[in-house]
């Protein structure tokens, strides 16, 4: 069991004390950014990057600094069910399902178990991803390991793809959105000819579009635009949890043992596939709701409408980052800034890391498991705080989040010209969310831009310029033809569409 | 951008355009989705042409190293000009029979209330530095959509910039944009 061994060396490095430190850091800041609105796990990950580059620096600091940020992370994803059950207000999207029955269970004057439930259930969804990611990484990095320029383009294009055939938004504006942020990585200097392009003899375009200030602009004034149209005014139920509450709930959970089982697979499927968090726990709760002998009473606060999304939302979240370690795609928008974040402190994401980078990979691996067990005594003995925090009025939280975006901001190149665009990314994402354009492909191409680049053209290379390389071996051919299928996928849903709505008009 | 839209169709679409400053009462309500649509996609359409038009200047062919700069960003440029003509072209073949609501106009003047203080606290931040500017962000915003005494407003307004002061140039070592009155007190 060579992976057991290598997860006992993780276990050494992330139980250091001052790894142990971060963490717990980590997982309160998380919970105080999924709590407020307009900071979510992307944008706050990308606000506290700049700030980890000097830790970073020293050595073992790497491990340290992916310590603290997916601890944000872990946190960020337990606070949104924080928000949603005391306040029907979703601290981040993928908690929006949380609310059907979770507010209905506070309202009843359950919030104690509904909180236990969906901390317990995040928890539990967190713990087997985790475990899939413990088994299933090294394998899929060693298989990665043959993969060529080619196949790597091959599961880039199949990462875009799956957003346009799995993506609940207009395919169009799917591919608008993302060729958007392929195009914005493009800025700048080409990083294989050294040649400038697109920057019009702007010396400011010089650096090219930063993907972090976009996050904050994209999620975090957007987000705050977005609540401000939505007329905020907190009114919320309290909680305290007592321990006898998280007891009996947790003697009623271990009944629906089954429920977990299919969330978890939902959630671990829709996280290792580019779906992600928000539509894992939708399609969960769907799920839910359908295989139950009462599907009428979902919705007035049933605990099993808890249990399901909160599962599915973590398992995903916590499994996205399995392709982002072993293949350097990220399953998710906050997946993509820790990938950033890599990129940025000198570590090549990918299956080479498994071999280099032992002590990084596996003390992540294993501050998932410690972090995860954190999250949950920490969120079950604090949530009075949390709820207290959101008593402050938006008139003094919605400033202070403007100040901290702006500030983190300007952070990254010390620039002031990336405030400004923070400004235009934040107008752009309020219009791209009420019209229904998708931000994550967008972030995602921001991304991996020039790597799918630098991969396309040296696949290109290769074949002096045939596309047949694309095709050239079963593997690549395999992923090129899934790619393809996923792309027409909504072509299908349309013509069926236009079928009904021809036989309706026939048949009236 | 024309070349994209049949004749037929602009002149339909001019016909709507007149059509729809007769009916401004009913923008009363609200504002329509309609214009919001149009004027992204035709954003991401400019986009497009730019990127197409530089990768051109710097070469979508091969050299003798391989592909040219240009070569990926083209054909960027053109799925892009592709995906959001075809929303264009949509949203001017529906422009009649679909007008989905986008804001209300009280939401959109909230938006506003929160975007034009912000727009005024970024370009003010090279002048007089983050600091001051985070003061009147935070007082401006307490009293305009707050109902906080003088006292309450002042103690918050300085104190959560010499907290984030505290916090990233003495722990972080991160130095933020400073002004005259950072200058006067020595930094």
């Amino acid at each position: 069991m060579e992976e057991l061994n290598n997860l006992m060396l993780g276990f050494g490095v992330a139980l250091s004390l001052k790894n142990v430190a971060f963490m717990f850091a980590g997982i309160v800041l998380g919970v105080l950014i999924g709590v407020l609105p307009g900071l979510g796990g992307a944008n706050g990950v990308a606000i506290l990057l700049p700030l980890t580059f000097s830790l970073a620096s020293q050595p073992g600091g790497a491990t340290s600094a992916i310590i603290l940020l997916s601890c944000i992370y872990w946190g960020a994803l337990f606070g949104g069910a924080i928000t949603s059950i005391l306040f029907n207000i979703p601290g981040e999207p993928w908690s929006v399902a949380t609310t059907f029955d979770g507010y209905p269970m506070a309202q009843k004057g359950q919030a104690a178990q509904a909180l236990t439930a969906a901390f317990t259930s995040s928890f539990v969804g967190a713990l087997f991803a985790v475990l899939v990611i413990t088994f299933t990484a090294p394998l899929l990095a060693k298989f990665a390991l043959k993969f060529g320029p080619a196949e790597f383009f091959g599961v880039q294009l199949l990462t875009f793809c799956s957003f346009v055939g799995m993506s609940r938004e207009p395919p169009a504006k799917t591919i608008a959105a993302m060729m958007l942020g392929f195009g914005l990585a493009a800025v700048g200097m080409d990083s294989v000819t050294g040649q400038l392009r697109m920057t019009y003899d702007q010396p400011q375009l010089l650096k090219g579009f930063d993907f972090l200030i976009a996050v904050i602009g994209l999620f975090g004034i957007g987000e705050i635009l977005l609540t401000m149209e939505e007329g905020l005014s907190f009114k919320g139920k309290s909680a305290a949890i007592k321990f006898k509450v998280v007891w009996q709930t947790w003697a009623e959970l271990l009944r629906h043992w089954k429920l977990f089982l299919r969330s978890i697979a939902i959630g671990c499927w829709m996280g290792i596939t580019p779906g992600g968090a928000t539509p894992a726990s939708f399609m969960s709760y769907g799920m839910a709701r359908r295989m139950d002998r009462d599907p009428q009473s979902f919705g007035s606060g049933r605990i099993e409408g808890v249990a399901a999304p909160e599962t599915a939302a973590h398992a995903a979240g916590t499994s996205a980052l399995l392709p982002m370690l072993t293949l350097g795609i990220p399953g998710s928008p906050t997946a993509a800034v820790l990938l950033g974040g890599l990129l940025i402190w000198g570590l090549q994401p990918g299956p080479m890391l498994f071999v280099e980078q032992k002590d990084f990979v596996w003390g992540l691996i294993a501050s998932m498991y410690l972090g995860n067990v954190v999250g949950l005594l920490v969120v079950l003995t604090t949530v009075p705080w949390w709820a207290a925090i959101l008593r402050i009025p938006f008139a003094v939280i919605a400033p202070v989040i403007i100040v901290i975006c702006a500030i983190g901001a300007y952070t990254v190149h010390s620039s002031m010209f990336d405030v400004v665009m923070m400004l235009v990314f934040g107008v752009l994402g309020y219009l791209f969310k009420k019209l229904k354009y998708p931000l994550a492909p967008l972030v995602l191409a921001l991304v991996l831009g020039d790597m799918a680049e630098a991969s396309f053209r040296q696949a290109m290379l290769g074949s002096q310029g045939s596309l047949a390389v694309f095709w050239s071996n079963p593997l690549v051919g395999t992923l090129t033809a899934v790619s393809l299928l996923m792309l027409i996928w909504p072509l299908w849903g349309m013509a069926q569409r236009f079928v009904r709505a021809r036989e309706k008009r026939a048949g009236g | 951008l024309a070349l994209l839209t049949t004749p037929g169709a602009l002149r339909r679409a001019e016909e709507l355009f007149v059509d729809d400053s007769s009916q401004a009462g009913a923008g009363a309500h609200g504002v329509g989705s309609r214009w919001p649509e149009l004027l992204v996609a035709l954003f991401l359409m400019g986009l497009a042409l730019l990127i197409i038009t530089d990768s051109r200047r710097v070469g979508i062919g091969w050299a003798d190293d391989g592909p040219r700069s240009g070569y990926f960003p083209f054909y960027i440029g053109c799925l892009l000009l592709v995906s959001s003509g075809l929303v264009f072209v949509r949203q001017l073949l529906r422009w009649r029979r679909e007008n989905a609501a986008f804001a209300s106009r009280a939401q959109l003047s909230d938006v506003m209330a929160v975007l034009a203080p912000m727009v005024v606290y970024v370009a003010l931040i090279p002048w007089i530095g983050i600091y001051v500017a985070s003061t009147l962000l935070v007082g401006y915003f307490m009293r305009r959509h707050g109902d906080f005494s003088w006292w309450v407003t002042a103690a918050v307004s300085v104190g959560v910039p010499l907290v984030f002061f505290l916090v990233f140039e003495r722990w972080f070592l991160v130095l933020l944009p400073k002004g005259p009155l950072e200058r006067a007190l020595g930094f």
